[in-house]
């Protein structure tokens, strides 16, 4: 966490630049700090930890750091509660894909998506189908299926995920439960 | 490109079937849940056309990278046009995920040629924008109509309390699924439980998420979500919640045993898919809408479906 008092030389006033420049992370200086999307979140309802309506002052402050590398961006459920009732329309479930996608371009990726991202390059799906998979399904009645991964890691590859940096992975890894 | 304008019409094709689309959740976790809406569509006369080369949705991906979670919809999008078909999926995620991504392909002619230039030098593919994305319940509410349901009841599900879930991504965000349904006060899924004969009744917080979307990143917080839901669902009498998403279901019944395990509590609170409950309702038996799948059983509901048997 941070101190009451910000110093000024955290603040970096090419944050929020950035976050604008990804897709969806357009709308994020529309925000006028209502608070709606807090009120409105099913985490924040049973966590302190998430706080939309924080996180996106942060990123407006220019808090780089702690916003990058905090496990705090990675509980948005993607609900769209926030999203829907924002007066605003700063499309906050999309940005805080923003926020995250510029983490994982630092090199802050979350361990569970870096283990789904992996999965996907195997497996082209979140589970795998296992002859187990279509043993319970033929026993269903249903058709058998199969793992289509091919062309999903070459859209992985092309687009530079087949190899995320990441130097994120102790610090995340060691958050607290 | 010769005519900008010629590639914004949409090809015609004939809306017979649907590609089906079942994600990666359903075909491994909601057996019940495939089984049930293939019998119910069959009954229906709702033609489900399997497409083995789906693959991801893209949901994983959104908050890794934009481009590439879009690249993924795009190629299972491409591979339903090919065929000439709308997509009906069974996930809500999956859902939303291919709806929104078709959604910002069909109204941005830029996006759709930078993400096809992509799409063709990776797979070959290429995505035209020309077919629509659908819930399979929601092709219930809209296609098949309460009416046409309420003609099919032949068991009473009078004397059934039962909760309904929407979650988020089968309406939401709404621009992407054609503002089908309010987000704020929802009621497809209600009258399609009424039109069945049972009620729907209220209950606090019935639109909250199932907390599935962080289940990865924070297990014990992404479960105290479904034990709020499993909480407001006993104090209001359910005899069930009435889910359309197999996310959903991992969280509200795979994992309710561990909920009252760590919460030193008994919820047993049985979640039914709503295919399964319109299965029931028009006869089927236990067996063909995968009942005996469901982990927490409800008494009454298998007393129905021995009086869907014995009608059928």
């Amino acid at each position: 966490m941070i101190d009451t008092t910000i110093p000024q030389d955290r603040m970096d006033p090419t944050f929020a630049d950035e976050i604008a420049a990804e897709p969806g992370g357009e709308h994020i200086r529309r925000c006028f700090a209502c608070g709606t999307c807090t009120a409105s979140c099913p985490v924040r309802e049973v966590t302190e930890r998430y706080n939309p309506r924080r996180i996106i002052h942060m990123a407006l402050l220019g808090l780089r750091e702690p916003v990058l590398t905090s496990d705090f961006i990675w509980l948005c459920s993607t609900c769209y509660s926030c999203h829907e009732r924002c007066p605003q329309d700063v499309r906050i479930t999309e940005l805080m894909h923003a926020i995250k996608n510029v983490a994982v371009r630092h090199g802050y990726i979350h361990p569970s998506f870096r283990t789904q991202v992996d999965q996907l390059l195997v497996h082209g799906r979140l589970y795998d189908i296992t002859t187990y998979e279509n043993e319970r399904r033929v026993e269903q009645g249903l058709p058998a299926i199969a793992e289509r991964a091919k062309e999903i890691a070459a859209i992985l590859a092309a687009t530079g995920l087949a190899e995320i940096p990441a130097r994120g992975d102790e610090l995340l890894g060691t958050q607290d439960g | 490109m010769d005519n900008p304008q010629a590639s914004k019409l949409p090809v015609p094709h004939v809306s017979g079937g649907y590609a089906l689309y079942l994600g990666c959740t359903a075909p491994v976790r909601a057996l019940n849940y495939e089984r049930a809406a293939r019998a119910t569509a069959a009954r229906l006369g709702i033609e489900l056309i399997d497409i083995n080369d789906f693959g991801c949705c893209g949901f994983p991906l959104k908050a890794v990278q934009h481009d590439a979670a879009l690249l993924l919809s795009a190629r299972n999008l491409a591979l339903a046009e090919e065929q000439g078909l709308d997509v009906c999926a069974l996930c809500s995620s999956c859902t939303g995920t291919l709806a929104e991504a078709n959604h910002a392909l069909q109204n941005d002619e830029a996006l759709r040629q930078r993400t096809n230039q992509a799409l063709e030098a990776a797979t070959g593919h290429r995505y035209n924008g020309t077919i629509q994305v659908r819930h399979f319940v929601r092709v219930l509410y809209e296609q098949v109509g309460l009416a046409r349901i309420r003609q099919e009841v032949t068991v009473d599900l009078s004397g059934l309390r039962l909760a309904a879930h929407y979650g988020c991504h089968y309406l939401k965000p709404v621009d992407a699924h054609d503002r089908f349904d309010d987000p704020e006060n929802p009621h497809s899924l209600d009258r399609l439980i009424t039109a069945l004969g049972a009620e729907s009744i209220y209950y606090e917080g019935r639109e909250q998420c199932c907390g599935g979307g962080i289940l990865g990143a924070d297990e014990n917080t992404a479960l105290a979500m479904p034990r709020l839901k499993l909480e407001r669902v006993v104090a209001a009498g359910a005899d069930a919640l009435v889910i359309v998403c197999p996310f959903c279901d991992i969280m509200y019944e795979l994992q309710q045993r561990r909920i009252e395990k760590l919460y030193e509590t008994r919820y047993n609170v049985p979640v039914i898919f709503y295919p399964q409950l319109l299965g029931l309702a028009m006869g089927l038996s236990a067996e063909e809408v995968g009942l005996p799948l469901n982990r927490v059983k409800s008494k009454k509901l298998m007393e129905i479906a021995g009086d869907g048997r014995a009608q059928g």
